[in-house]
Protein backbone atom coordinates (compact mmCIF):
# COMPACT_ATOMS: atom_id res chain seq x y z
CA UNK A 1 0.00 0.00 0.00
CA UNK A 2 1.22 3.79 -0.62
CA UNK A 3 0.76 6.28 1.59
CA UNK A 4 -1.05 9.93 -0.18
CA UNK A 5 0.38 12.11 2.54
CA UNK A 6 2.22 11.87 6.61
CA UNK A 7 1.88 13.50 9.56
CA UNK A 8 3.87 15.14 11.87
CA UNK A 9 3.26 15.34 15.56
CA UNK A 10 4.25 18.09 17.53
CA UNK A 11 4.64 15.23 21.05
CA UNK A 12 4.80 17.64 23.30
CA UNK A 13 2.15 19.69 23.11
CA UNK A 14 -0.06 16.80 22.44
CA UNK A 15 -3.27 15.94 25.92
CA UNK A 16 -3.40 12.50 24.61
CA UNK A 17 -7.42 13.37 24.58
CA UNK A 18 -8.00 10.85 21.45
CA UNK A 19 -10.55 12.79 19.31
CA UNK A 20 -7.87 12.47 16.77
CA UNK A 21 -7.90 8.79 17.00
CA UNK A 22 -11.40 7.98 16.91
CA UNK A 23 -11.97 10.92 14.08
CA UNK A 24 -9.31 9.67 11.60
CA UNK A 25 -11.26 7.65 8.51
CA UNK A 26 -8.17 5.54 7.79
CA UNK A 27 -7.50 4.51 11.76
CA UNK A 28 -3.95 5.39 11.78
CA UNK A 29 -3.28 6.95 14.79
CA UNK A 30 -3.23 5.56 18.40
CA UNK A 31 -1.56 6.47 21.58
CA UNK A 32 1.53 5.54 22.39
CA UNK A 33 3.01 3.56 25.58
CA UNK A 34 4.95 5.99 26.65
CA UNK A 35 4.51 9.50 28.51
CA UNK A 36 5.56 13.22 26.89
CA UNK A 37 7.14 16.03 28.75
CA UNK A 38 4.08 16.88 30.29
CA UNK A 39 2.65 13.49 31.66
CA UNK A 40 0.10 12.99 28.81
CA UNK A 41 0.15 9.51 26.45
CA UNK A 42 0.99 11.44 23.11
CA UNK A 43 -0.76 10.30 19.70
CA UNK A 44 1.50 8.56 17.27
CA UNK A 45 1.07 7.53 13.52
CA UNK A 46 1.03 3.45 12.89
CA UNK A 47 0.23 2.65 9.51
CA UNK A 48 -0.13 -1.18 9.80
CA UNK A 49 -3.59 -1.29 9.51
CA UNK A 50 -3.95 1.70 7.00
CA UNK A 51 -2.46 4.63 4.83
CA UNK A 52 -2.72 8.46 6.18
CA UNK A 53 -4.02 10.28 2.92
CA UNK A 54 -3.26 13.74 4.03
CA UNK A 55 -6.67 14.56 5.01
CA UNK A 56 -6.04 16.70 7.54
CA UNK A 57 -9.40 15.25 9.84
CA UNK A 58 -7.33 14.72 12.70
CA UNK A 59 -5.85 18.47 12.43
CA UNK A 60 -9.49 19.61 12.44
CA UNK A 61 -11.07 17.88 15.91
CA UNK A 62 -7.36 18.68 17.41
CA UNK A 63 -7.75 21.07 20.32
CA UNK A 64 -4.02 21.93 20.87
CA UNK A 65 -2.62 21.83 17.25
CA UNK A 66 -0.64 19.05 17.37
CA UNK A 67 -0.74 18.59 13.54
CA UNK A 68 0.96 18.99 10.47
CA UNK A 69 -0.13 17.68 7.41
CA UNK A 70 1.33 16.89 4.50
CA UNK A 71 0.54 15.92 1.31
CA UNK A 72 2.70 13.93 -1.24
CA UNK A 73 2.15 14.98 -5.10
CA UNK A 74 2.81 10.75 -5.72
CA UNK A 75 2.10 8.34 -3.92
CA UNK A 76 4.63 7.03 -1.62
CA UNK A 77 5.77 3.46 -0.39
CA UNK A 78 8.71 4.14 1.75
CA UNK A 79 8.38 4.43 5.40
CA UNK A 80 11.92 6.37 4.76
CA UNK A 81 10.20 9.60 3.96
CA UNK A 82 7.78 9.58 6.49
CA UNK A 83 10.91 8.98 9.01
CA UNK A 84 12.61 12.41 7.59
CA UNK A 85 8.96 13.86 7.73
CA UNK A 86 9.21 13.40 11.75
CA UNK B 1 13.60 12.98 -9.59
CA UNK B 2 10.17 11.95 -8.47
CA UNK B 3 9.84 11.15 -5.07
CA UNK B 4 8.00 7.97 -5.71
CA UNK B 5 11.30 6.51 -7.58
CA UNK B 6 13.91 7.06 -4.66
CA UNK B 7 14.93 4.46 -3.16
CA UNK B 8 15.06 4.18 0.92
CA UNK B 9 18.51 5.26 1.20
CA UNK B 10 18.55 7.79 -1.35
CA UNK B 11 16.06 9.83 0.94
CA UNK B 12 17.70 9.56 3.54
CA UNK B 13 20.61 10.65 1.93
CA UNK B 14 18.36 13.92 0.45
CA UNK B 15 15.71 14.36 3.10
CA UNK B 16 15.53 18.37 1.22
CA UNK B 17 13.99 16.79 -1.76
CA UNK B 18 11.60 14.67 0.29
CA UNK B 19 10.71 17.89 2.56
CA UNK B 20 10.69 19.75 -0.54
CA UNK B 21 8.30 17.11 -2.74
CA UNK B 22 5.48 17.17 0.01
CA UNK B 23 2.89 19.95 0.10
CA UNK B 24 1.90 21.37 3.57
CA UNK B 25 -2.08 20.81 3.57
CA UNK B 26 -2.27 22.29 7.22
CA UNK B 27 0.16 24.03 9.55
CA UNK B 28 -0.42 25.78 13.08
CA UNK B 29 -1.33 29.56 11.86
CA UNK B 30 0.75 32.43 12.46
CA UNK B 31 -2.03 34.26 14.61
CA UNK B 32 -1.82 31.59 17.25
CA UNK B 33 1.76 32.08 20.11
CA UNK B 34 3.60 28.61 20.66
CA UNK B 35 2.31 28.89 24.02
CA UNK B 36 0.69 25.40 25.50
CA UNK B 37 -3.05 26.21 26.49
CA UNK B 38 -4.22 25.33 30.25
CA UNK B 39 -7.21 23.57 28.61
CA UNK B 40 -8.80 20.48 29.72
CA UNK B 41 -7.59 17.42 27.39
CA UNK B 42 -10.14 17.70 24.82
CA UNK B 43 -11.82 21.03 25.52
CA UNK B 44 -13.22 22.83 22.91
CA UNK B 45 -12.01 25.72 23.73
CA UNK B 46 -8.43 24.78 21.85
CA UNK B 47 -10.70 23.88 18.22
CA UNK B 48 -12.06 27.41 18.59
CA UNK B 49 -8.82 29.34 19.64
CA UNK B 50 -7.36 27.63 16.69
CA UNK B 51 -10.48 28.77 14.24
CA UNK B 52 -10.22 32.33 15.02
CA UNK B 53 -6.60 32.57 14.28
CA UNK B 54 -7.00 30.64 10.91
CA UNK B 55 -9.53 33.31 10.05
CA UNK B 56 -7.37 36.09 11.39
CA UNK B 57 -4.29 35.20 9.41
CA UNK B 58 -6.26 34.40 6.05
CA UNK B 59 -7.98 37.79 6.35
CA UNK B 60 -4.46 39.36 6.97
CA UNK B 61 -6.02 41.73 9.87
CA UNK B 62 -3.08 40.23 12.55
CA UNK B 63 -0.71 43.10 13.00
CA UNK B 64 -4.14 45.20 13.33
CA UNK B 65 -6.39 42.68 15.51
CA UNK B 66 -7.01 43.15 19.43
CA UNK B 67 -8.67 40.77 21.24
CA UNK B 68 -10.50 41.13 24.44
CA UNK B 69 -10.45 38.19 26.74
CA UNK B 70 -13.18 37.38 29.57
CA UNK B 71 -13.44 36.14 32.93
CA UNK B 72 -13.85 31.95 32.57
CA UNK B 73 -11.89 29.40 31.70
CA UNK B 74 -10.68 31.33 28.67
CA UNK B 75 -9.23 33.91 30.89
CA UNK B 76 -5.71 33.23 29.70
CA UNK B 77 -7.01 33.72 26.28
CA UNK B 78 -4.01 37.08 25.92
CA UNK B 79 -1.44 34.17 26.09
CA UNK B 80 -2.25 32.39 23.19
CA UNK B 81 -2.83 35.16 20.31
CA UNK B 82 -0.13 36.94 18.57
CA UNK B 83 -2.10 39.77 18.77
CA UNK B 84 -2.78 42.49 21.26
CA UNK B 85 -5.18 42.05 23.95
CA UNK B 86 -7.01 43.76 26.74
CA UNK B 87 -8.39 41.56 30.11
CA UNK B 88 -11.85 42.71 30.62
CA UNK B 89 -13.63 42.38 34.45
CA UNK B 90 -16.13 39.44 34.51
CA UNK B 91 -19.06 40.16 31.35
CA UNK B 92 -17.57 43.42 30.64
CA UNK B 93 -16.05 42.46 27.53
CA UNK B 94 -17.92 44.66 24.86
CA UNK B 95 -17.67 47.62 27.30
CA UNK B 96 -13.66 47.74 27.15
CA UNK B 97 -13.87 46.26 23.13
CA UNK B 98 -16.08 49.31 22.76
CA UNK B 99 -13.56 51.83 24.31
CA UNK B 100 -10.90 50.42 22.16
CA UNK B 101 -12.47 50.13 19.00
CA UNK B 102 -14.02 53.68 19.10
CA UNK B 103 -10.27 55.45 20.26
CA UNK B 104 -8.48 53.12 17.37
CA UNK B 105 -11.34 53.00 14.91
CA UNK B 106 -8.76 50.92 12.41
CA UNK B 107 -8.17 48.28 14.65
CA UNK B 108 -10.42 45.04 14.44
CA UNK B 109 -11.41 44.50 17.73
CA UNK B 110 -12.73 40.77 18.87
CA UNK B 111 -14.08 39.82 22.21
CA UNK B 112 -14.04 36.15 23.37
CA UNK B 113 -16.68 34.93 25.85
CA UNK B 114 -17.89 31.82 27.97
CA UNK B 115 -21.35 31.82 28.97
CA UNK B 116 -21.32 32.67 32.29
CA UNK B 117 -19.43 35.96 31.09
CA UNK B 118 -21.54 36.66 28.38
CA UNK B 119 -24.95 35.61 28.90
CA UNK B 120 -25.09 35.91 32.81
CA UNK B 121 -23.17 38.88 34.54
CA UNK B 122 -22.26 40.33 31.00
CA UNK B 123 -25.81 40.07 29.59
CA UNK B 124 -26.84 44.12 29.88
CA UNK B 125 -22.99 44.53 28.15
CA UNK B 126 -23.43 42.43 25.65
CA UNK B 127 -27.09 43.61 24.85
CA UNK B 128 -26.55 47.23 24.52
CA UNK B 129 -23.24 46.97 22.62
CA UNK B 130 -25.89 45.19 20.36
CA UNK B 131 -28.22 48.21 20.64
CA UNK B 132 -25.49 50.86 19.94
CA UNK B 133 -24.20 48.48 16.81
CA UNK B 134 -20.98 48.73 18.15
CA UNK B 135 -18.51 47.48 14.84
CA UNK B 136 -17.09 44.18 16.98
CA UNK B 137 -16.87 40.98 16.94
CA UNK B 138 -17.71 38.52 19.56
CA UNK B 139 -17.22 34.68 19.58
CA UNK B 140 -19.67 33.93 22.37
CA UNK B 141 -18.47 29.79 23.46
CA UNK B 142 -21.07 27.73 25.16
CA UNK B 143 -20.61 24.93 27.15
CA UNK B 144 -23.56 25.15 29.43
CA UNK B 145 -21.84 25.69 32.34
CA UNK B 146 -19.70 27.78 34.33
CA UNK B 147 -16.67 25.73 33.96
CA UNK B 148 -13.42 27.32 35.64
CA UNK B 149 -15.32 27.61 38.85
CA UNK B 150 -16.37 23.55 39.10
CA UNK B 151 -19.32 23.09 36.85
CA UNK B 152 -22.03 25.11 38.41
CA UNK B 153 -25.16 25.87 36.64
CA UNK B 154 -25.56 28.47 34.27
CA UNK B 155 -28.34 30.26 32.32
CA UNK B 156 -27.28 28.23 29.47
CA UNK B 157 -27.66 25.24 31.94
CA UNK B 158 -30.18 22.56 29.81
CA UNK B 159 -33.33 21.76 31.23
CA UNK B 160 -32.67 18.70 33.59
CA UNK B 161 -29.17 19.26 33.36
CA UNK B 162 -26.75 18.29 36.42
CA UNK B 163 -24.33 20.70 37.69
CA UNK B 164 -22.70 21.04 40.51
CA UNK B 165 -25.51 23.82 41.74
CA UNK B 166 -28.50 21.92 40.42
CA UNK B 167 -27.80 18.14 41.84
CA UNK B 168 -31.16 16.89 40.60
CA UNK B 169 -31.30 18.77 37.19
CA UNK B 170 -32.15 22.01 36.01
CA UNK B 171 -35.36 22.03 37.34
CA UNK B 172 -37.37 24.86 34.80
CA UNK B 173 -40.07 26.14 37.75
CA UNK B 174 -37.37 26.78 39.69
CA UNK B 175 -34.88 27.85 37.44
CA UNK B 176 -36.25 29.14 34.49
CA UNK B 177 -35.69 28.25 30.91
CA UNK B 178 -32.14 28.26 29.16
CA UNK B 179 -31.21 31.66 27.54
CA UNK B 180 -31.01 32.23 23.57
CA UNK B 181 -29.34 34.80 23.55
CA UNK B 182 -27.73 34.74 19.73
CA UNK B 183 -31.78 34.59 18.73
CA UNK B 184 -32.64 37.94 20.96
CA UNK B 185 -29.92 39.47 19.95
CA UNK B 186 -30.15 38.59 16.26
CA UNK B 187 -33.88 41.13 16.32
CA UNK B 188 -31.25 43.88 17.06
CA UNK B 189 -30.58 46.33 14.10
CA UNK B 190 -26.96 47.48 14.98
CA UNK B 191 -26.37 43.26 14.62
CA UNK B 192 -25.02 42.28 10.99
CA UNK B 193 -24.29 38.83 11.35
CA UNK B 194 -25.65 36.44 14.05
CA UNK B 195 -25.16 32.66 14.07
CA UNK B 196 -24.84 29.55 16.18
CA UNK B 197 -22.47 26.66 15.26
CA UNK B 198 -20.82 24.13 17.21
CA UNK B 199 -17.81 22.06 18.22
CA UNK B 200 -18.88 18.26 17.76
CA UNK B 201 -17.67 16.83 14.42
CA UNK B 202 -15.33 18.08 11.97
CA UNK B 203 -17.84 19.05 9.12
CA UNK B 204 -19.37 21.10 12.02
CA UNK B 205 -15.78 22.52 12.96
CA UNK B 206 -15.52 23.86 9.13
CA UNK B 207 -18.88 25.45 9.43
CA UNK B 208 -17.81 27.28 12.37
CA UNK B 209 -14.93 28.62 11.08
CA UNK B 210 -16.60 30.01 8.24
CA UNK B 211 -19.29 32.25 10.68
CA UNK B 212 -16.34 33.32 12.56
CA UNK B 213 -15.17 34.75 9.27
CA UNK B 214 -18.46 36.66 8.88
CA UNK B 215 -18.62 37.82 12.07
CA UNK B 216 -15.03 39.42 11.11
CA UNK B 217 -16.12 40.92 8.08
CA UNK B 218 -19.39 42.03 9.73
CA UNK B 219 -16.63 44.45 11.81
CA UNK B 220 -13.94 45.04 8.84
CA UNK B 221 -17.01 46.42 5.87
CA UNK B 222 -18.20 48.34 8.97
CA UNK B 223 -22.32 46.66 8.82
CA UNK B 224 -22.29 45.77 12.28
CA UNK B 225 -22.04 43.87 15.40
CA UNK B 226 -21.06 40.25 14.39
CA UNK B 227 -21.32 37.60 16.93
CA UNK B 228 -21.23 33.92 16.55
CA UNK B 229 -22.31 31.23 19.17
CA UNK B 230 -20.40 28.48 19.70
CA UNK B 231 -21.88 25.15 21.28
CA UNK B 232 -18.43 23.74 22.97
CA UNK B 233 -17.43 20.86 24.97
CA UNK B 234 -16.43 20.41 28.85
CA UNK B 235 -15.19 16.86 29.21
CA UNK B 236 -14.23 17.48 32.92
CA UNK B 237 -17.45 19.32 34.45
CA UNK B 238 -19.54 16.75 32.34
CA UNK B 239 -17.74 13.95 33.96
CA UNK B 240 -17.22 12.62 30.39
CA UNK B 241 -14.71 11.37 28.23
CA UNK B 242 -13.97 13.94 25.49
CA UNK B 243 -15.58 12.31 22.46
CA UNK B 244 -18.75 11.46 24.88
CA UNK B 245 -18.75 15.13 25.69
CA UNK B 246 -19.33 15.68 21.67
CA UNK B 247 -21.72 13.01 21.49
CA UNK B 248 -23.31 15.37 24.71
CA UNK B 249 -22.73 18.30 22.56
CA UNK B 250 -24.86 17.05 19.35
CA UNK B 251 -27.70 14.89 21.62
CA UNK B 252 -28.57 17.24 23.96
CA UNK B 253 -27.35 20.64 22.93
CA UNK B 254 -28.33 21.11 19.68
CA UNK B 255 -31.74 19.89 20.21
CA UNK B 256 -32.31 22.70 22.57
CA UNK B 257 -29.73 25.69 20.88
CA UNK B 258 -30.39 24.83 17.26
CA UNK B 259 -27.61 25.59 15.01
CA UNK B 260 -27.81 28.19 11.99
CA UNK B 261 -27.72 31.68 10.88
CA UNK B 262 -30.10 34.26 12.90
CA UNK B 263 -28.99 37.26 11.12
CA UNK B 264 -27.07 37.54 7.74
CA UNK B 265 -26.56 41.29 6.51
CA UNK B 266 -27.14 41.37 2.86
CA UNK B 267 -24.16 42.92 1.82
CA UNK B 268 -22.60 39.48 3.75
CA UNK B 269 -25.44 36.90 2.28
CA UNK B 270 -23.59 36.39 -0.78
CA UNK B 271 -19.98 34.52 1.15
CA UNK B 272 -22.42 33.17 3.95
S1 LIG C 1 -4.34 13.27 7.77
FE1 LIG C 1 -6.25 12.05 7.72
S2 LIG C 1 -5.52 9.95 7.38
FE2 LIG C 1 -3.71 11.12 8.02
S3 LIG C 1 -3.61 10.82 10.26
FE3 LIG C 1 -4.80 12.72 9.90
S4 LIG C 1 -6.95 12.06 9.87
FE4 LIG C 1 -5.67 10.20 9.61
S1 LIG D 1 -6.68 15.44 19.20
FE1 LIG D 1 -4.72 16.51 19.49
S2 LIG D 1 -4.41 16.62 21.71
FE2 LIG D 1 -6.01 15.07 21.32
S3 LIG D 1 -4.89 13.12 21.22
FE3 LIG D 1 -5.06 13.88 19.12
S4 LIG D 1 -3.17 15.05 18.81
FE4 LIG D 1 -3.36 14.75 21.01
S1 LIG E 1 -13.23 23.13 32.78
FE1 LIG E 1 -14.36 22.62 30.89
S2 LIG E 1 -14.37 24.51 29.64
FE2 LIG E 1 -12.80 24.73 31.24
S3 LIG E 1 -10.87 24.09 30.26
FE3 LIG E 1 -11.72 22.28 31.32
S4 LIG E 1 -12.99 21.23 29.78
FE4 LIG E 1 -12.58 23.30 29.01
Amino acid sequence: MAAKGTVVIDRNRCKGCELCVYHCPQHVLKLDETYNTRGYRPVILDERSGQCTGCAVCAVVCPDVVFTVYRFPQPVRTPAVRAVAN
Amino acid sequence: MAIAELTPPQIASRPEVALAAMQVVYKRPEALTEAYTHYCPGCSHGVIHRLIAEVIDELGIRERTIAVAPVGCAVLAYEYFTVDAAEAAHGRAPAMATGIKRVLPDRIVFTYQGDGDLASIGTNEIVHACARGELLTVIFVNNSLYGMTGGQMAPTTLPGQVTTSSPYGRDIRQQGWPLHITEMLAMMPGVAYAARRSTHAPAEIRKAKKAIELAFRAQIEGLGLGIVEILSSCPTNWGLSPMEALAFVRDKMVPVYPLGDFKVHQALAARA
